[in-house]
């Protein structure tokens, strides 16, 4: 398996990271050196097997619908790069 | 009082030879003298905790001390501590004073831990050898140009040079027990579900677990016991009794089956490492154990199971770092795009970037089926080869690393020679069992280490074989010369 430039691009962008330019080949020679590293899963037989998503084999717990947590706005906001009244700020998103 | 165990501390501070401030004044002073040569700290805490130590000792003062009130402790930096920075060792949360504690560290204060700081880690815990943290390599106390290990290898090196008497850490494919074993010192990684994880920042859901670095396996009974326990707010955490750790240690070995994976013994385990596993396991022997000859047959597939699970489990969770409600936002973005990808490309490593994009790509369409839905069928296959062993025998043993610790730099640029280092742990995270590392020797000056893996839940006895062999050896009390 060989990543080329192209698709490390794709697949920064899908993960939403910046990648500078000149290290865009490491990450193609790292990556598939991963990904080849892994192929060798795909000679195994595993026909009949199911798939194991967690070590605990329990359904998800539940708990009643209350309300167990008092508000904390303005103590989780503090860690915020950028709030005001109460809200957080993004760069403009509609015109 | 550096050179005691956490045990001992706790009996000099009932028998009142040492309060708890000078005993944490005396782990502060050490951190000062000697940190600058390890880097084992990122942050340390060193006013809450003469006013954490001066509470204790008005506790005990008023005969209200409990087995643990009083004694030092590091955390690792995956743990919120509220109101301390709790940085992951990134730069994207370098900035981050977290508004809450994780439960961990709540259970830990109430049982009467005081917190003397927090200590490095590779970045996100994604790293064998501590080198890809954001505020540079924490150093191993046995060897200066050596790595700790990783990724909890600020703590496993500062219990190591005795600069804290214990310490938590976590463990998602060998990040407690292959830095115990690099540093010579005891580390234990429950059964998932046992330890709550909330309030840890979660790497690999389905593999992370919580655990601790002691200078013995009594130490390490001493902290489970305090920081187990069912978390309604963890959804995995297992409502199941936290048992006595320290009741049974003594028991008797006589009888036990202790088997040998043919597969941990192969080709690529240095030959004096497995010189001093095989001498341990020869010691077993004489305290009773039965050994037989075991086998794993897919453990050559736990470490490309592993790096298809944890980077698909990482990347969707480490999407939350968005530059919008929490850590590292960049200068001046001209659009949300541009946010997203310069805060998350500026305030992430390498390592971190690589493992987002592998997961990111073994989840994309066409490719989910071929990595990850493959991944966690050998999963399970790996998972019921240990379900088999433990039919057979009681506890498995080999090596928790295949070599000694290596130098800095040495591995740092191949990703593939680094993630070899985890070969004996990682299958340990698929399943979900329970495993230690304890010292059991030196080569060339440096620790190895005996891995002990249990069947579920199984925690009891697994510090009770520990013990059993540190009271006949002591290879987990020596220290670096340089720190003594």
């Amino acid at each position: 398996m060989s990543l080329d430039i192209e698709q490390v691009e794709k697949i920064a962008w899908l993960a939403r990271l910046q990648i500078e330019a000149e290290a865009k080949a490491d990450y193609a020679r790292n990556l598939s050196d991963i990904l080849d590293f892994v192929e060798q899963l795909s000679r195994i037989d595993t026909t009949g097997v199911t798939p194991m998503a967690h070590p605990q084999d329990l359904p998800q717990r539940l708990r009643a619908d209350e309300v167990t947590e008092s508000d904390q706005r303005e103590l989780f906001q503090q860690v915020a790069p950028a709030v005001e009244n109460g809200l957080y700020l993004v760069p403009k998103v509609i015109e | 009082m550096h050179k005691m165990t956490l045990a001992q501390l706790a009996r000099g501070l009932h028998d009142g030879e040492f309060s708890s401030l000078e005993l944490t004044e005396h782990f502060l002073k050490r951190i000062e003298q000697y940190d600058e040569q390890l880097n084992s700290f990122i942050t340390v805490t060193g006013e809450t905790a003469r006013e954490a130590a001066k509470a204790a000792d008005a506790r005990r003062a008023q005969g209200q001390a409990g087995l643990l009130t009083g004694l030092p402790l590091a955390h690792k930096d995956i743990f919120n501590t509220r109101g301390v920075k709790t940085s992951c060792g990134s730069r994207m949360l370098d900035n981050y004073i977290a508004p809450y504690d994780a439960t961990v560290v709540e259970k830990m204060r109430e049982a009467g831990f005081v917190m003397l700081g927090k200590t490095n880690m590779d970045e996100f815990a994604m790293g064998s050898s501590n080198e890809t943290s954001f505020y540079g390599p924490v150093r191993n106390p046995w060897h200066l140009e050596y790595v700790p290990g990783g990724s909890s290898g600020g703590s496993a090196a500062a219990v190591a040079a005795r600069l804290a008497p214990a310490a938590t850490g976590t463990d998602t494919g060998g990040s407690i027990r292959q830095p115990a074993a690099l540093c010579g010192v005891t580390g234990l990684k429950p059964t998932y579900g046992r330890v709550s994880r909330w309030g840890m920042i979660a790497f690999a859901s389905s593999l992370d677990q919580g655990g601790v670095f002691g200078a013995s396996a009594e130490d390490c009974a001493l902290l489970l016991g305090s920081m187990a326990g069912f978390d309604e707010r963890d959804s995995t955490s297992i409502d199941r009794t936290v048992e006595d750790y320290q009741s049974s240690l003594e028991n008797t070995l006589e009888g036990l089956r202790i088997g040998l994976p043919k597969e941990y013994f192969a080709a690529g385990l240095d030959a004096g490492v497995a010189e001093r596993v095989h001498a341990a396991i020869r010691h077993y022997e004489t305290l009773g154990a039965e050994i037989r000859d075991i086998s794993l047959p897919n453990s050559q597939l736990a470490a490309p199971v592993y790096y298809v699970v944890a980077p698909a489990e990482c990347s969707s969770n480490l999407s939350r770092f968005d530059g919008v409600r929490f850590g590292h936002r960049c200068e001046d973005p001209k659009d949300l795009v541009d946010m997203y990808m310069r805060s998350r490309g500026e305030g992430f490593g390498d390592e971190v970037k690589r493992r987002i994009m592998v997961g990111t790509y073994a989840l994309s369409a066409g490719y989910y089926d071929a990595y990850y839905l493959k991944a966690q069928q050998v999963r399970r296959l790996i998972s019921n080869d240990f379900a088999a062993a433990f039919d057979e025998v009681d506890v498995i043993m080999g090596p928790t690393a295949p070599s000694p610790a290596f130098k800095i730099g040495e591995k740092s640029d191949d990703p593939i020679e680094m993630y070899l280092s985890d070969i004996y742990t990682i299958a340990v995270n698929l399943a979900g069992l329970p495993g230690m590392s304890i010292p059991v020797g030196e080569v060339d000056g440096l620790p190895v280490g005996l891995q002990l893996i249990g069947n579920y839940w199984s925690e009891a006895r697994l510090l009770n074989i520990a013990h059993r062999y540190q009271q006949d050896t002591d290879w987990h009390l020596r220290m670096p010369d340089v720190f003594v």
